[in-house]
């Protein structure tokens, strides 16, 4: 028997992945660095980071749509993610500039020299000059690279390991992972944790080695990259939560007890699913931070995961394409109404300022689809598709708990 | 004949009730048994240690050819050892079709790399359905398990424990909410399985024990207080007692 590829079982693929290639094009065709410049290179960046956001919306969904885990400390791996690739960006241009005064010295620095150089200049700021252990491969863009997703995901299996293997369910489970993310940020506010306490890294946007390059043309790039690691990670989401291995996780959420009788070694699953989502997320925060500028620990206070729990509700969990609606839809909201550029409502006797009830208009709304429509907006698609939910209503025919009911037995 | 499951002498309290007192048991390799008993006899109780969900005070639990206990074993172990439980209230994963509760439940690797690459064959697509139509649910395949009746649920959970192919079948209260010919149906599907595996089938309905036609042992306040066959064990004065007495 041959089995149909993934994009005929999945369609949605398909239509995500054109609707991002149009998108792209699109952008670039109305940016300053390759078409008209119809659309600003800030509203580029905006763009690109939103892109970012729908990559960690979509592992959010992966954790808590279709594994059941409401992880209120998703962004933590998001700003690691941030973190790593903040170091290389800001060691790397640090270091170019410290080369560049020292060049006139009449006896040219050694290595020992311009290390020192640098570390003191990054890290003036929080009164040291020594460059952090967890800087010293901060020199090799090849080494941040694999500690983007290496690090997020060590502590991911670290976290997930001693957290499941309790068997830390539900709330609970939700209050360590905020806990999690809050510790993490209270221990990167600090001074002497070596990452320049709440200053954060800064001047992210400039490439190392693209000096010549303008900020117009790498907004574009930026946003080919978001697009391209949004595209790649929707496919593998797609074919992870396709397959057997989708029915399992999904069996998990819906009960994890009878997964356990069936054999199955739910911690196993849920460590494999949580660390590649970390991973996932940190990739997003890697390229979100370059087009972003700065990084500090305020990105990784609960309240951002919360945002991204929030976006993909919205949106619509345990559909792929609903996290990412809702993470595109409702960020791109939330910095034109706080953006200061939505109209203002005039009411009788008080005029509704969005900047400052754009926040109460977001909780509303949460709590309205939580109640009335616990799909989301993917929920509509679900509606136009005939996915509808089983419907039993009327009377039990028989005796017996969830025996025919009136409806099924006139069909 | 070798017993395929031993329980011995084993004792469980909650909050200084106890549950399980002193217990043994054994089941051979291909046999039916009944396990009856009045409400609170502990019936559950010996399910939950056996599959792992509840550790015992003391005692020990042995199972299969080398004896090899099942205390040290957590709930996904012991069932892929081979001892599959039918619960009570029917529990499918309402959210998936029929075919995917079944294809689930279908004996293959369990880890999750094992999961993440594993591909219908055609032997597994034929398996699904022949289970499908085994429990007389050949034309539900493509159905969401949820829309399900209460009945075919039952039949459903029944069709996943036979894709495990358990070496030992641990199924509680069957016959709950069925209807009379479902009833008969599912006392023939009993029997025939004991010809090949272990049965054990915990009941307090006596008419359809009575029709498994099986050794009983009946449990009371935690520990065995009777063995044999049906009309043995009714005319046993304790059991009597324990049913009729009060």
């Amino acid at each position: 028997m041959t089995r149909q590829p993934l994009i005929l079982r999945n369609p949605s693929v398909l239509v995500v992945l054109a609707l991002l290639a149009v998108f792209t094009l699109a952008v670039t065709l109305l940016s300053q660095a390759y078409g008209s410049g119809v659309v600003p290179t800030s509203t580029v960046k905006i763009l690109g980071k939103t892109l970012c956001l729908a990559l960690a919306a979509l592992a959010m969904d992966l954790v808590w749509g279709y594994l059941g885990i409401l992880s209120l400390g998703q962004m933590a791996f998001f700003a690691l993610g941030g973190y790593m690739i903040g170091q290389w960006l800001m060691y790397a241009r640090t270091e170019a500039i410290v080369a560049a005064a020292m060049a006139g010295n009449p006896i040219p620095p050694t290595a020992q020299e311009l290390r020192e150089a640098v570390a003191n200049q990054i890290f003036g700021v929080v009164g040291s000059s020594e460059l952090p252990l967890a800087w010293a491969f901060a020199h090799s863009l090849t080494a941040q690279l694999v500690l983007v997703v290496a690090v997020p995901g060590l502590l991911a299996l670290a976290f997930g390991w001693l957290a499941f293997r309790s068997r830390v369910n539900g709330v609970y489970l939700s209050i360590l992972t905020q806990a999690m993310t809050l510790a993490l940020a209270l221990w990167l506010f600090q001074n002497d944790s070596g990452f320049r306490g709440n200053n954060g890294l800064s001047g992210l946007q400039n490439i190392p080695g693209l000096d010549g390059v303008p900020q117009a043309t790498l907004s574009v790039w930026f946003l080919w990259a978001s697009a391209a690691a949004l595209a790649l990670c929707y496919v593998l989401a797609a074919w992870l939560v396709s397959g057997k291995f989708g029915s399992v996780i999904r069996a998990i959420r819906d009960d994890e007890t009878r997964v356990r009788f069936l054999g199955y070694p739910v911690e196993g699953f849920k460590l494999v699913v949580f660390t590649l989502a970390a991973m996932i997320t940190a990739v997003a925060g890697a390229l979100y931070y370059p087009q972003a500028g700065i990084i500090n620990p305020a990105e990784l206070m609960p309240i951002a995961s919360i945002y991204l729990a929030v976006w993909v509700a919205i949106g619509g969990r345990g559909r792929l394409y609903g996290a990412m609606i809702g993470a595109i839809a409702v960020s791109l909201l939330s910095s034109w109404f706080t953006g200061g550029r939505a109209p203002d409502l005039p009411l009788p006797g008080y005029t509704v300022k969005w900047v400052d009830w754009w926040q109460v208009a977001l909780g509303l709304s949460f709590v309205l689809v939580t109640l009335f429509a616990p799909k989301g907006i993917a929920g509509i698609f679900d509606r136009l598709a005939g996915v509808l939910p089983p419907r039993r209503h009327g009377r039990d025919l028989g005796p017996g708990q969830g025996a025919l009911q009136e409806k099924e037995a006139k069909a | 004949m070798s017993a395929l499951l031993e329980v011995d002498g084993i004792s469980v309290s909650f909050d200084g009730f106890r549950a399980i007192n002193n217990l043994s048991f054994a089941i051979g390799a291909a046999e039916l048994r009944a396990v009856i008993g009045p409400n609170g006899a502990g019936k559950t109780t010996f399910m939950d240690i056996v599959t792992g969900k509840t550790r015992p005070d003391s005692g020990d639990v042995r199972f299969g050819e080398t004896s090899r206990s099942l205390l040290r074993m957590n709930e996904a172990q012991i069932a892929r050892a081979g001892i599959g439980r039918k619960f009570q209230r029917p529990t499918v994963f309402e959210d998936q079709s029929v075919a995917a509760n079944l294809t689930m439940a279908l004996k293959a690797g369990r880890g999750p790399f094992a999961v993440l690459f594993w591909k219908p064959s055609a032997a597994s697509v034929a398996r699904v359905a022949e289970l499908a139509a085994e429990v007389g649910l050949a034309e539900h395949t493509g159905r969401k398990a949820g829309e399900l009746s209460h009945g075919q649920k039952q039949w459903l959970e029944i069709g996943m424990l036979l894709a495990q192919e358990p070496r030992l079948l641990l199924v509680d209260e069957p016959a709950a909410g069925m209807t009379l010919a479902e009833r008969e149906q599912t006392t023939a599907l009993l029997v025939r399985l004991a010809r090949t595996r272990a049965v054990v089938v915990v009941e307090h309905d006596m008419d359809f024990v009575r029709r498994l036609d099986c050794k009983v042992t009946v449990l009371h306040q935690g520990s065995v207080l009777a063995e044999g066959t049906l009309d043995h064990v009714t005319r046993n004065p304790d059991v009597i007692e324990v049913y009729l007495g009060r």
